[in-house]
């Protein structure tokens, strides 16, 4: 996938390493707190389902984030009805989730191109606005969805009274936290976190597996060329229907993660922007990639962690080597691109990838890659050459 | 029958601002085959035109009274429109109907800021795919959203009608039924024939010029009327500009029905999208069509009586009949076959 000779299993064993080891590494970047954590693997999940579907088939979905509200509203009810236990809430967040995509893409898929996106950006919104009006029953409408002191959990035995319980895997708290010092760092090890690494990891391990598939090369042809298909007699439409439904699940999964993080759930998740949000992610790491949607995942929710944290008199601070009336002028204007307005940054950002990268920050690593090769050996300019092709094709498909 | 009526004229302003969104759009869409998401963004720049506008032309002066002081023994300012010192009761008058006078400023800004949009951005993204289209767009007004943002807050600034349109008309006592059965609010009305007015134009624009009938030439077939010899991309420029000042106008003028704040855009972009699926990708009267079938369903949808047969039916019904419409004629109620199908 890289143009590079990494075989599969190299990458999956390189694939965990880090994502073990993510802790560690993001500890001296101010990122290593179990929220921001969670929050890369379970929107790791996400993009990665997202990405099945846009990146392999081509049809833009504008309306994600409805499977990723359904999954956490499941998981809270499992926990409210039967139990703390982590297990059966993803498990029914995944089938639900699944069921759903399997409804609205059934209907979806009848139209392409900017028609599916409309059509599914009209579910999205019906299943929002349903959430906060009629289905309230279930949704509890704008307060949003929350545990109860008296909720039955029947599976549950004794309970401490007068206190919430938490989320547990077999008696493993989610939000226990270890901190070990490594290198005078503060390293925080979190179950919940680790929990939602695992979960990430076999995504990415499914999601590798479709992409090398026949499966996988069937999507991709229907990308490429859908008409062909047709012509030469395949109904696409069931491979599409696969495709819809697995990104679906996956979308479940992380919405019953997040369920299990923090156990409640809203309606705000399922709004249009949020679906939006996975398609940025998506574009911006590099769709049609295995890695580009994770790396998007997590930059986005890193830079919405950090630039939203600045504030003007932060962002002084840095420029106070400056001459007086400088420094000011150039902190009021950077001031402008964090704290509040760190979504003007992400929206430039995007816009400058879809304009001049629409392989996303993966073909910009690769460029670099081939720039600095190309520097290297000079010899070398044929091979090289080819390589480049080879991975500009990838993208290309 | 009162009540259908109120539901119809509850609906018209809404369906008024949906089908110039909707109008602008496919305008684009037509002529340069490019899916605009930052079309609800120009929407909501054109809004924040006549907030401007406002806070410009009502700048006041303070000044000390010498004589009379306040509660607390300080002299009691006195506070001027600076506008009113100039011009006397011109500038009262202006202040007064700020968001009318605002439309003046609005077409020139909307205008620029339609053609920059296009020569600066737009315009490398033709022969692109759609997915890419739509994400730059879309990119573009989630930044004019936040610079909107930043300079005028996240709340929503009220923006007054004028006083003589700013209250509820009788509109039974015209059609024949007894005085308050069908009250509505006069901005409201003035809104519809605003919106007429600019649609109109716009057909009588196309229809009527020389230019609109090479623009149409070129929405039919762009190569052959390049062949003629024609600058077709400087027309269809002017046509961006065009669509820009006719989305901006509607923002402008929907500023007294609902105080703008920066994501009334995004707001709208959703629903006008549906609009012109739902009149067919590409047909101008479809789109209009559309829009005021929308707006007028959404209000009839609000009614107790229907809301009790159907609960939470008011909150989806656009997107419902979005769904049926896609599903059962997919080239929309007035549109041509095959456009975009692929």
């Amino acid at each position: 996938m890289f143009g590079s000779k990494i075989s599969d299993s190299m990458l999956m064993i390189l694939f965990v390493i880090v994502v073990a080891l993510v802790p560690l590494l993001a500890a001296p970047f101010g990122a290593g707190y179990p929220a921001l954590m969670q929050f890369f693997a379970i929107f790791g999940i996400f993009a990665i389902g997202f990405n099945i579907l846009f990146g392999l088939t081509g049809y833009l979905s504008f309306g994600h984030a409805a499977f990723l509200g359904v999954g956490s509203y499941s998981a809270v009810w499992m926990f409210k009805l039967l139990s703390m236990n982590v297990l059966p809430a993803l498990f029914l967040s995944v089938i639900i989730a699944g069921l759903f995509a399997l409804v609205i893409g059934f209907v979806s898929l009848r139209r392409s191109g900017i028609y599916f996106s409309i059509l599914t950006l009209a579910f999205a919104q019906m299943s929002y606005k349903l959430a906060y009006s009629v289905l309230t029953p279930i949704t509890n409408g704008e307060t949003g969805l929350q545990l109860a002191l008296d909720d039955p959990r029947i599976l549950d035995g004794e309970r401490v009274a007068g206190q919430l319980p938490s989320p547990t895997f077999f008696g493993l708290d989610m939000n226990a936290t270890t901190d070990v010092a490594v290198l005078g760092m503060d390293v925080q090890l979190n179950v919940g976190y680790f929990f939602s690494a695992a979960f990430l990891v076999l995504a990415f391990w499914i999601a590798m597996r479709i992409f090398r598939s026949p499966f996988g090369l069937m999507l991709k042809a229907v990308k490429t060329n859908q008409n062909r298909l047709n012509y030469t007699g395949v109904n696409t439409r069931p491979y599409t229907l696969a495709a819809f439904v697995i990104s679906g699940m996956y979308a479940g999964l992380a919405g019953g993660l997040l369920a299990c993080m923090d156990p409640l759930a809203g309606a705000e998740r399922m709004v249009w922007t949020a679906s939006g949000e996975v398609v940025l992610m998506t574009i911006l790491g590099g769709a049609g990639t295995l890695l580009g949607p994770i790396i998007g995942a997590s930059v986005i929710k890193f830079a919405e962690a950090k630039l939203s944290k600045f504030n003007e008199n932060v962002v002084e601070a840095w420029f106070s080597f400056l001459p007086e009336g400088l420094g000011d002028s150039i902190a009021f204007v950077v001031a402008k691109f964090v704290g509040d307005g760190w979504h003007l940054t992400l929206g430039l950002v995007f816009m400058l990838v879809v304009t001049f990268l629409p392989g996303g920050l993966v073909e910009g690593a690769r460029r670099i890659g081939g720039y600095l090769g190309r520097r290297g050996h000079k010899g070398d300019l044929d091979k090289l050459g080819s390589n480049v092709q080879g991975g500009k094709s990838t993208t290309a498909e | 029958m009162g009540d259908i009526v109120l539901q119809i004229l509850n609906g018209l302003d809404k369906g008024s601002a949906y089908a110039l969104i909707a109008l602008g759009l496919t305008l684009i869409f037509g002529t340069l085959g490019v899916v605009n998401f930052a079309h609800g963004a120009l929407f909501m720049l054109g809004a924040f035109c006549t907030v401007t506008f406002n806070k410009l032309i009502s700048f006041q002066r303070v000044t000390l009274s010498e004589t009379e002081t306040t509660a607390w023994g300080s002299p009691l300012e006195i506070r001027e429109p600076v506008m009113e010192a100039w011009f006397g009761d011109f500038g009262l008058w202006l202040i007064d109907y700020s968001v009318l006078a605002s439309i003046v400023v609005a077409i020139p800004v909307m205008f620029i800021i339609g053609v920059v949009m296009e020569r600066g951005l737009i315009k490398h993204f033709y022969s692109r795919p759609h997915a890419e289209q739509i994400l730059v767009t879309f990119g573009l007004a989630i930044v004019l959203q936040e610079v909107i943002r930043t300079f005028f807050g996240a709340n929503p600034i009220p923006q007054p009608a004028p006083d003589a349109l700013r209250g509820m008309m009788d509109f039974g006592t015209l059609l024949g039924f007894e005085p308050g059965r069908v009250p509505y609010p006069t901005w409201r009305f003035v809104y519809f024939f605003f919106a007429a007015a600019i649609i109109g134009g716009v057909f009588a624009f196309l229809q009527f010029t020389t230019f609109g009938m090479v623009v149409r030439a070129g929405m039919a077939d762009r190569e052959t009327v390049g062949l003629l010899g024609i600058d077709i991309d400087k027309r269809f420029t002017f046509m961006f500009g065009l669509a820009a000042t006719v989305a901006g106008l509607a923002g402008v003028m929907y500023t007294p029905i609902l105080s703008p704040d920066y994501h009334l855009g995004m707001d709208f972009l959703v629903l006008s999208f549906i609009v012109v699926v739902v009149g067919g990708m590409g047909s101008l009267p479809g789109a209009v069509a559309a829009g005021f079938l929308l707006g007028i369903l959404q209000s009839f949808a609000s009614m107790n009586e229907v809301k009790a047969l159907l609960p939470g039916i008011d909150q989806i019904i656009i997107y419902l009949v979005a769904v049926i419409i896609l599903l059962t004629r997919p080239r929309g109620l007035l549109g041509r076959a095959g456009v975009m199908e692929d």
